[in-house]
């Protein structure tokens, strides 16, 4: 059941994206999350969907894991392409059945919407795939080290992300256990009445959550141990080096964000 | 119940990056009433193994059959409640599992799932906590109060409430000091004969599996490498050590007397007082001989 999610996960490799410094690949989402607003007709969706594609291509990740791995947030995609449906009433009436009216507008903002949202998680899902988390938290730190002048715990920010990072699969680990020991005495989640089924999870958060607060302790106590005294003086083990390939994919992005506002109508 | 497996196999994660395979071609009969230990180690696939005997997992290949029930690679299978009823599985680590607020009601949990009237659920509880050496008091209070050893037994006591006929354990003495642990494997066993329980250990420990095992299965690498009566398998040290094992203690221990002594003992010993009366009787023979 869980072994499908793609939120979070990293696989290794070796391609042009993996190679990539996790600061240009994070500089390049947040850009491209701005970006995405520009397009607002047809051929610069086509546009983005083209460029994302050739995103996936460089990335060596295999477009049927990617799409397979979106199941998930397919039901909030048809839900906002229900709502621009149902609730835009501009230009041509294209549909009346009942009390249903499908308008012209409606149609193609749900489309746009939609296309835009897969968009964005796919560049997402790229990031997190091709990044490992430990990359991912270093290049936020450093990225936001700016910002301590304003007191901002950075490098507090940047561990409790790694360390959160680090527990997911722990805890999807222990979630799986947990669900099946249950299981095997007679408790059912994925079948029945709802109102069983609710109570089904009951058995399966609370010896969850102990074991999260008994591992947040032990964690705790074993920083301690070793002398952790947060971010002052820390040097690292893996150096960020920043390269010919971070400054041609930030360019490509700003070129591609030039055609867009001249595509725009 | 009897259970047989034909030639199954699992992948996790079939179909995507992650794949990996943890059972090839496992091949494994287990006849009702017996005591089989499964061995191996860490990674050797022998938990995965044991979630297929109550369908937590179903094989990618192969076929299982569970009483009447037959699972098939693929196929979907309808109702699992009364099979899983019918096979308790003791999880590495049970106490876990427990989440209730009180132990009583934490043991009857099983038991209500199962459609048990809350009298006989109790009435069970009540009678197992007996069984199983803890203090009456135990029922009112929760169950993250107690101590590890205390938590494990009514874990176990919350799988038993279910009166399964086939009971599955997963390292049921891991973390469990040496005393406690002795006292849970009798306990077991006791159980075993009993009630006729068809018992199934899977385990790293070469002595559980000589002292308790009717029947041995070694796993390595996702296959069943080697079964049959533990005087068989502990017998042939030379596929065990083939497979980064030892043979049990006591089977060494006999090995280096046998060597001292310069001729062979008539039989293999599995536990300490099996091989305690041996040397005796061989001793008495040597000294009516000379």
């Amino acid at each position: 059941m869980m072994e499908k999610m793609i939120f979070g996960r990293y696989i290794p490799g070796d391609s042009f994206i993996h190679k990539l410094d996790p600061r240009s690949k994070l500089i390049f989402v947040f850009l491209f999350i701005g970006i995405i607003f520009l397009a607002n007709n047809i051929i610069s969706y086509a546009l983005l969907v083209v460029f994302t594609l050739i995103t996936i291509f460089f990335s060596k990740i295999r477009l049927y894991f990617l799409i397979n791995g979106l199941k998930p947030i397919i039901f909030l995609v048809i839900f906002t392409f229900l709502l621009h449906i149902f609730f835009t009433k501009e230009g041509d009436l294209l549909l009346k059945w009942q009390f249903i009216e499908v308008y012209e507008e409606g149609l193609k903002q749900g489309i746009f919407i939609s296309v835009r949202f897969l968009v964005l998680v796919m560049i997402t899902s790229i990031l997190t795939l091709t990044t490992s988390p430990i990359s991912i938290t270093d290049g936020m730190e450093t990225l936001l080290n700016p910002f301590k002048r304003f007191k901002l715990p950075v490098h507090e920010l940047a561990l409790m992300m790694s360390i959160s990072l680090r527990f997911i699969p722990t805890l999807m680990d222990e979630t799986d256990k947990i669900l099946k020991a249950q299981m095997a005495r007679g408790s059912d989640i994925s079948s029945g009445p709802v109102r069983e089924r609710i109570k089904a999870v009951v058995p399966l958060l609370i010896p969850l959550f102990v074991s999260a607060f008994k591992r947040a302790e032990d964690l705790a106590v074993a920083m301690e141990v070793r002398g952790y005294r947060g971010g002052e003086g820390r040097t690292r083990y893996r150096q960020l080096k920043w390269d010919w390939r971070d400054s041609t994919i930030i360019l490509v992005l700003i070129i591609i964000a030039i055609i867009l506002l001249w595509l725009r109508s | 119940m009897d259970i047989q497996l034909q030639k199954i196999g699992y992948s996790y994660a079939k179909g995507t990056p992650f794949e990996k395979r943890a059972l090839t071609d496992v091949d494994l009969e287990i006849i009702s009433g017996s005591y089989q230990a499964i061995i191996g180690h860490t990674g050797s696939g022998k938990s995965t193994l044991l979630q297929h005997l109550n369908a937590l997992l179903k094989p990618t290949e192969g076929t299982i059959q569970i009483g009447n029930l037959m699972i098939q690679a693929g196929k979907k299978v309808k109702n699992l409640k009364p099979i899983r009823q019918k096979i308790g599985i003791v999880f590495q680590f049970p106490e876990h599992q427990l989440f209730d607020e009180t132990v009583l009601k934490d043991i009857m949990f099983g038991p209500l799932n199962y459609g048990v009237p809350a009298d006989e659920a109790e009435r069970r509880a009540r009678l197992l906590v007996e069984q199983l050496g803890l203090p009456e008091e135990v029922l009112e209070k929760s169950p993250f109060d107690l101590s590890g050893g205390q938590m494990r037994r009514v874990a176990i006591a919350g799988v038993l409430a279910m009166e399964p006929s086939v009971l599955v354990l997963d390292e049921p003495t891991a973390g469990l000091d040496p005393r406690g642990r002795r006292e849970i494997m009798d306990l077991f066993h006791k159980l075993h004969v009993e009630k006729g329980f068809t018992t199934i250990l899977v385990t790293h420990s070469m002595e559980d599996a000589a002292r308790y095992a009717d029947s041995v299965a070694i796993m390595k690498d996702g296959r069943c490498v080697l079964s049959g009566q533990p005087i068989e398998v502990f017998g042939n040290e030379q596929r065990l050590i083939e497979f980064g094992l030892a043979a049990p203690r006591i089977v060494r221990f006999q090995r280096e007397f046998e060597e001292l002594l310069g001729y062979p003992l008539p039989i293999l010993c599995l536990t300490e007082e099996q091989l305690v009366n041996e040397i005796a009787r061989v001793a008495q023979v040597e000294r009516e001989s000379s």
